[in-house]
């Protein structure tokens, strides 16, 4: 069946199954990579990408239901991969493996975008649904709280003793 | 075994320079043959450096890459010696190609140990090549040179030349002898040391494709795998002929898989076979799982299909009545000791079985062309994993090319290699169109190679004083006959051993046939928490605070096992003891009702680590991690600060995951945790804010940390959690205890 999407700000049609998952013709049809696949259940959130500007989980977002509607995936977050999030991100060098990084930050920019100056309470509600199975919490925490130009209320310490 | 290194110097098109180390090739079998541990002084490194005429330097990063950063510090010791600037350093993967490589192998925590000092005679040995060509272009000693960013200088004649002009006449230069080619003074290191990015975090937040999943080759299919629900089972029948009509299926078939090995315990952990299965090959990963849904098979489940985690506790409590099968060390006498004791102390600990769910899923893409084999695979052993496909398809390595790339998360997990197998096995099938293998999230929780459970049944002594005369241990694993199941043995004389005057620590085995593997920091993982959880309830009984009492056992100045790789130095473990006492204030902070601090040391991986937990839990039993604190001596140096950090506030975090929620248990031989949902890894909200991270420096030769910072904190915790409340924990996840996080 033949769907048209909006993706990155460009429209394209897919022909694909009604029922098919955004994740899986993002990636597989249209050539997306980045928006990743952790559990197609809606608890990791490594497939997070934005639709109508709202983060959601690409793999229980069927096709049908994305049609029409504005979809930005981690390759269309900025027009030239500067979005403040991305610098920062390269800059704590936050990500171990990285792999679910794409849907940390598009998690971010989502809460950035309705809520500039976010709390420390107001991040963890927001990337509680983001996984990360090397666990680099403590510098996505700081990383959203640099984009947001907050100061950071806690910063990790790190010294060598001779 | 003697190993004879060499360089060996290539001259690049357009004037450049290439350094390889080569191993001598007969060496390299006799280590295959050996399969010597990781870690040990067998293993030798090889990388390649390359300067182009332009000056630009690209060191190749050996080892499969997965999180841990050993891509970049391993080319960091190569470019300091080298004495190059590293923000002029490329960092690219090498290809699987041991013989130029040495091992490429990612596991254990031995990226540093095992590489530290071939690859600071790599950079020193291009170093001198580079100065003997400049000085015979200016007719000078090369004594009278020096080098610094890239560039030999001549300061008597104010001349210098950057290495990219050297490199062509560099590659002609003799080749230095690796024993006695000069290394930098530790005092002259400008890159060791230093902190430095990942050169892939550009690609990973701007979403480029870098992983195993991402590979496309062009025509490529998708394929689903199913297996039977206990591991090893086979396939009775399957509605093939059904599947192969639904939309989009161009193949289904079943595959017979391998001898059984679950039985046969190999000697080491890449003893790996394929598992029966039905595979379905479609347009579309989706189509293929579409169709999965609607596959009927019949299953013949084998003999563990019987195996439950309620059938294990039974048989472990009734072994624990039981004289333990085997004595695993002794000194003095345990049992007289203890009769004679002012006090004794009993205890049973439990740590369960755990999967590893690195969130990238298994999964390969293969091309098989008419007998020549291509995979793409993300793996901590691409050799082993050619090595597995070689062996289940009849193969030899020869007609196998495997491309390694970047991994979304290892935890040992990609150590073994099944779904390489599968993937060439189903590519074989499809001859002439490539494939990719991908599983679900649910195919992985329920076909790893599991973290064994334990049990710990513990009675020790004290005398009047408060100190540990007596220590009986029964070991209740998992195995058959005296053979220790995959990851389940423990080194006999592992600490508290030969501190403790009257020692027995014996086991006894439970037939099992569940697939089993080295989980992150293996061995240690489950044990830390037994040891430093029971020596914490010694404390108690003694009256001591938890730390003074560490510091006590541990002040009989010796090494255990001196001289192996084993060997643990007392004195080590109390330096880091100490620190982190100091740097969290144990003792001298007054902590609210309801919070604890708790501790817990660990020498493992060659290195020592102390790490201490601000615990404060609320009457409804929630756990909030306030704050915590890691003290770690790895040696001499710590290569890169930066990564160092990250893999010690991660480890903290995903030790956190076991202390809570972790688990995988058994009903009819079927692992019951499928998804995310049931098997919890900490959240954001649930992470603490603080990890403070501290690294003493003492003069040991520079050590790994992706995995011995784990274990300490699941008992530095649990003994917080004591501390906070009186509440001993003496088994994992708490969660089944009616605890949550906060």
């Amino acid at each position: 069946m033949p769907f048209s999407l909006n993706v990155n700000g460009k429209s394209v049609t897919v022909d694909v199954p009604a029922d098919m998952p955004l994740l899986w013709v993002l990636r597989d049809v249209l050539d997306l990579r980045g928006t990743k696949f952790g559990c197609g259940l809606g608890q990791c959130g490594a497939c997070t990408v934005h639709l109508r500007g709202n983060a959601v989980r690409s793999c229980q977002t069927t096709v049908s239901s994305a049609a029409g509607a504005a979809i930005t995936t981690i390759e269309g977050l900025s027009p030239d991969g500067s979005h403040p999030l991305q610098r920062v991100w390269e800059e704590l060098d936050v990500p171990q493996c990285g792999y679910c990084q794409a849907g940390q930050i598009m998690s971010a920019a989502a809460l950035l975008r309705r809520n500039p100056r976010p709390s420390d309470a107001d991040i963890d509600t927001a990337m509680s649904g983001n996984l990360c199975r090397c666990a680099t919490y403590t510098r996505i925490r700081e990383a959203i709280h640099r984009a947001a130009g907050n100061v950071s209320p806690t910063a990790t310490t790190a010294e060598v003793i001779r | 075994m003697k190993r004879r290194a060499f360089l060996r110097t290539t001259a690049l098109a357009g004037g450049g320079l290439m350094v390889a180390m080569y191993l001598d090739p007969a060496a390299v079998l006799g280590q295959e043959g050996s399969r010597a541990p990781a870690g040990g002084a067998n293993y030798k490194p090889w990388a390649f450096l390359k300067i182009d005429a332009n000056g630009k330097v690209i060191i190749l990063g050996k080892n499969p890459e997965g999180g841990q950063g050993a891509k970049v510090h391993l080319p960091m010791i190569i470019a300091d010696e080298l004495d190059v600037d590293w923000k002029d350093v490329t960092i690219e993967n090498a290809p699987l190609d041991e013989q130029s490589f040495g091992i490429q192998r990612t596991g254990g925590s031995t990226a540093t140990p095992i590489n530290w000092e071939p690859l600071r005679q790599c950079g020193a040995a291009a170093r001198q090549m580079l100065v003997a060509a400049a000085a015979q272009t200016w007719s000078v000693q090369t004594s009278e040179c020096t080098t610094a960013s890239g560039r030999v200088r001549h300061a008597a004649s104010s001349r210098s030349l950057g290495y990219g002009e050297l490199a062509a006449k560099a590659a002609a230069m003799p080749v230095p002898d690796l024993k006695t080619v000069k290394v930098k003074d530790p005092k002259d290191y400008k890159v060791i040391g230093q902190s430095a990015r990942n050169q892939d975090v550009p690609k990973i937040v701007r979403g480029e494709p870098l992983y195993a999943i991402d590979v496309k080759l062009p025509g490529m299919l998708y394929a689903a795998y199913e297996k039977c629900p206990v591991p090893g089972g086979k396939v009775a029948t399957a509605n093939i002929d059904e599947i192969k009509k639904l939309p989009g299926v161009r193949n289904a078939f079943v595959v017979p898989g391998g001898p059984d090995l679950t039985y046969t315990y190999p000697a080491c952990c890449i003893g790996v076979s394929l598992h029966a299965g039905v595979a379905i090959v479609a347009d579309s990963w989706w189509q293929a799982q579409q169709a999965r849904a609607k596959l009927k098979v019949t299953w013949n489940e084998g003999p563990t299909a019987s195996n439950s985690t309620d059938g294990f506790n039974r048989r472990a409590q009734e072994l624990s009545q039981q004289p333990p099968q085997i004595k695993l060390y002794n000194d003095g006498d345990a049992g007289r000791a203890l009769a004679g004791a002012a006090k004794t102390v009993e205890a049973a600990y439990y740590y369960p079985f755990l999967a590893h769910a690195p969130l990238e899923p298994q999964n390969c893409t293969a091309h098989f062309v008419n007998g020549k084999l291509e995979v793409w695979v993300g793996s901590q052993t691409p050799r082993e994993g050619r090595q597995v496909i070689a062996q289940s398809l009849g193969m030899s390595d020869s007609d196998i090319t495997v491309h390694f790339v970047r991994m979304g998360g290892g935890f040992g997990r990609r150590i073994l290699n099944d779904y390489m197998a599968e993937a060439a096995w189903i590519a074989r099938e499809m001859n002439g169109t490539p494939i990719k293998l991908l599983w679900t999230r649910q195919d992985d929780l329920t076909h790893d190679f599991y973290r064994p459970a334990g049990y710990h049944f513990f009675k020790a002594g004290l005398d009047a004083s408060g100190k540990i005369v007596a220590w009986n241990q029964h070991y209740v694993a998992f195995g058959e006959g005296e053979k220790f199941a995959p990851n389940t043995a423990i080194g006999g004389a592992s600490f508290p051993a030969g501190f403790i005057p009257n020692f027995s620590f014996n086991a006894s085995l439970i037939p099992m046939g569940i697939p089993t593997g080295p989980l992150r920091a293996p061995g240690t993982n489950g044990t830390t928490f037994v040891y430093q959880g029971f020596i914490d309830e010694l404390a108690v009984a003694s009256g001591k605070d938890p730390v003074e009492f560490r510091l006590g056992l541990l002040d009989t100045p010796r090494t255990l096992l001196p001289n192996t790789r084993d060997a643990f130095n007392a004195e080590r473990a109390k330096g880091v003891l100490r620190l982190a006492a100091e740097k969290s204030g144990w003792g001298r902070r007054q902590l609210p009702k309801g919070t604890g601090m708790g501790v817990a040391f660990l020498y493992a991986h060659l290195g020592y680590f102390a790490e201490i937990a601000e615990v404060s839990v609320d009457n409804q039993n929630r756990v909030k991690v306030n704050k915590v604190w890691v003290a770690a001596d790895i040696g001499s140096q710590v290569i890169n600060p930066l990564n160092a950090v990250h893999q010690v506030q991660g480890s903290v975090i995903d030790g956190m995951g076991a202390v809570m929620a972790q688990e995988t248990t058994f009903v009819n031989g079927r692992a019951q945790q499928a998804n995310f949902n049931d098997h919890r890894l900490v959240r954001m909200n649930q992470a603490p804010k603080d990890i403070e991270v501290h690294f003493l420096k003492t003069d040991n030769a520079p050590t790994g940390l992706g995995e011995p910072a784990l274990p300490p904190i699941i008992p530095a915790i649990t003994n917080a959690i004591y501390a906070a409340t009186g509440k001993r924990i003496r088994s994992i996840p708490i969660g089944k205890q009616g605890f949550s996080w906060a």
